[in-house]
């Protein structure tokens, strides 16, 4: 009682000077994530989802302000033909934006869809609703009742290029909330790149109904600025024979808590989701994965590496959930620390939960220094030991970045981190 | 090339005195040998040598071409002209042969304030000497030593002491492991890169490896020391006798 009398007190701060935006199709969406939201109560410390990661500052009025970091690397998927659609502090900028206009793909801004009979109806909300058991994840309700901007985007046709979301940061005190809503086709294709730090605190959600057949493939890099705070949610459902690919890497900021939370909803379907994070310092990561085997013979597969010193945290949280009927699953996990001193922290609550009996399912979790074998080894040949240690810090990420599809991408996520560690030497 | 004065060595871990005084020069262009029963030294010897972690020198000194060894780190020993063929060549999954190679020659040639190679011409090197130590591209490509079978990872070694073409190689137990072919192949890249200019020790238990790279001279060690030097006719007398008598007559 005193745990959900806290909660709904922080509810009520994080609400108080809010309105949800007058949108008649999805009104009635809003009002029903409000409600989950008075009903479950925001995340507090205490409970078992958030043992981890604290998330006051997730929460707190007004947002903790972020100082926009400046330096002059060449953002990221720059040369790459991409639609760009850019948000600035979670603010869509026309002027800065590509016509949002590609063929085989219809999207559109979640601020200004006003028709009444909206495809997105059926989208917006949903899958975070569904996404709400057994565990509830409360700021992702509050988006959905809340957010102004975001895009959705109909994928009805073969799409030429990739669509690019980049987040820019401009204002230390931003607090952004920015809503997506994906919806393929069957026998549809699309790839979509997201990179920037966003704001000083982001809470964004992206939904994504894949349809039979259907292939969606999914990069993001969150940089760089150093004091932001994100929490992301994920919500994806998959049809038979569909694919859902998902990667991420993370630098630097002080907090992000990214949640992934799938559903193989028809048979055959392949959902693989992978990250890397690198921390130095003042760095808290959370990748919260949930995935849900509700159909037969599907394949999961989360990968997520994570490189910590001086004092980050990593954390991993994730649930493969086979359910009674969800024959021939094959599911498989593992998530993975390199500890470059004794300051860092690994946390990890790898879990599996099996109703099924015919199904393979794997996990493992390690946390681990520097080989030392292996570092002698190089340095014997000749290569100096910081980047000796580089080398096999990326080699160590290798099997994560390996999850992305482009060869082109994978080599310049794998550059990125180079450069990261080549500035974070001793 | 190689001068080992008196070199004392203990464990850093526990008071255990290793190398009790090794004395030892091997020449330019000439190939020395070392046997010894197990444990009496050889390949704490080859460690300490090439810098590894763990060791402490108590006493005596080590130079590669009159330069202070044992003050450097292990990259500068390398870069410096000082080759460790590995007992036991670590795997290392993520890396690739061909990427820890070229990043080894070129780390090397910027020490040493040489130009670096370029991809081309270090495939191209590559490509050749690889073919010799019948080496395939799916083997250059793989990570380091990664589902290596033994004699391949042997074979692995020699390749990089071909590319990194040292002035001292030591090769620590480099049979060990090795089927008869494999032996013949390993010591075949040996002794093509046998020159007037380079000098090599080769740390061995048994005779059959020294049948293929034919040394000048043979040592025997024995508790930290070496306690006997001769011609290769030494090798024979351990092959035919064992160690037991060797040790017997010079105890």
């Amino acid at each position: 009682m005193a745990e959900a009398a806290l909660s709904r007190s922080s509810a009520t701060e994080l609400t108080a000077d809010r309105k949800l935006p007058d949108q008649p199709w999805a009104r009635s969406a809003r009002v029903e994530a409000l409600s989950r939201l008075d009903t479950l109560g925001l995340p507090h410390r205490r409970d078992e989802y958030w043992k981890f990661t604290r998330p006051d500052t997730l929460i707190q009025m007004p947002a903790p302000s972020a100082a926009v970091f400046h330096n002059d690397e060449k953002p990221l998927f720059d040369d790459m033909d991409r639609l760009r659609i850019v948000f600035v502090d979670g603010v869509f900028d026309e002027n800065a934006s590509d016509d949002l206009t590609l063929e085989g793909v219809k999207i559109e801004r979640l601020a200004t869809a006003q028709s009444d009979l909206h495809w997105a109806k059926d989208l917006y909300g949903k899958l975070e609703a569904a996404g709400q058991t057994p565990v509830p994840r409360t700021l992702a309700a509050f988006n959905t009742a809340y957010a102004e901007d975001g895009l959705l985007i109909h994928v009805t046709d073969k799409v030429s290029k990739p669509i690019s979301l980049i987040y820019t940061h401009e204002s230390d005190s931003s607090d952004a909330i920015l809503h997506h809503c994906i919806k393929l086709d069957a026998g549809t294709e699309l790839t979509v790149l997201e990179n920037g730090p966003a704001a000083a605190r982001f809470n964004k959600v992206m939904e994504v109904d894949i349809g039979d057949g259907a292939a969606f493939h999914h990069v993001r890099a969150q940089g760089r600025d150093h004091e932001r705070r994100a929490v992301t949610h994920m919500f994806a459902r998959l049809s038979a024979e569909s694919v859902f690919k998902s990667f991420t890497m993370t630098v630097n900021g002080k907090l992000t808590r990214n949640e992934c939370v799938i559903e193989l909803t028809g048979d055959d379907a392949t959902a693989h989701v992978a990250g890397v994070c690198v921390g130095d310092g003042d760095f808290h990561h959370d990748d919260t994965v949930f995935v849900t085997h509700d159909a037969v013979g599907c394949e999961s597969r989360q990968v997520f590496k994570k490189v910590l010193r001086n004092g980050a945290v990593g954390v991993f949280q994730g649930k493969i959930l086979v359910k009674n009927g969800a024959q021939k699953t094959d599911g498989y996990q593992i998530s993975q620390s390199l500890l470059l001193d004794e300051d860092s922290q690994f946390l990890a609550k790898p879990e599996l939960e099996i109703y099924a009996d015919d199904v393979a399912c794997s996990h493992g979790s390690t946390s681990g220094a520097i080989d030392e074998d292996a570092l002698f080894y190089l340095r014997a040949r000749g290569i100096p030991q910081n980047e000796a240690t580089n080398l096999l810090t990326l080699a160590f990420l290798a099997e994560a970045v390996e999850e992305v599809q482009s060869d082109v991408l994978k080599e310049e996520l794998t550059s990125r981190l180079d450069a990261w560690l080549a500035r974070h030497r001793d | 090339m190689l001068s080992i004065k008196n070199l004392s060595v203990k464990l850093q871990e526990e008071d255990k005195q290793i190398l009790k005084g090794v004395d030892l020069e091997v020449e330019a262009g000439k190939v020395h040998a070392i046997m010894g029963p197990n444990g009496s030294g050889k390949s704490t010897l080859s460690y300490v040598l090439s810098g590894k972690a763990g060791y402490e020198v108590t006493d005596g000194s080590a130079t590669l071409e009159g330069v202070d060894l044992l003050g450097m780190e292990p990259e500068e020993r390398a870069a410096a002209g000082l080759f460790l063929a590995f007992q036991y060549p670590v795997e290392i999954p993520g890396v690739g042969n061909m990427t820890f190679l070229r990043t080894a020659v070129n780390a090397q040639r910027k020490a040493r304030g040489e130009e670096e190679m370029s991809a081309a011409d270090f495939l191209k090197v590559i490509r050749a000497k690889a073919k010799d130590l019948k080496i395939d591209a799916e083997m250059l490509k793989r990570p380091v030593n990664m589902g290596f079978s033994g004699g391949e990872k042997k074979r692995n070694e020699i390749l990089q002491m071909a590319m990194l073409e040292p002035k001292m190689c030591i090769l620590d137990e480099t049979d060990s492991g090795l089927d008869v072919d494999a032996m013949k192949l390993v010591a075949e890249g040996v002794n093509a890169l046998r020159s007037e200019g380079r000098g090599f020790l080769v740390i061995t238990h048994y005779q059959r490896l020294l049948d293929h790279i034919k040394p000048d001279v043979v040592h025997i060690m024995s508790d930290g020391r070496i306690v006997k030097t001769g011609g290769p006719e030494l090798a024979l007398e351990v092959e035919h006798n064992g160690y037991a008598d060797i040790l017997a007559e010079v105890a």
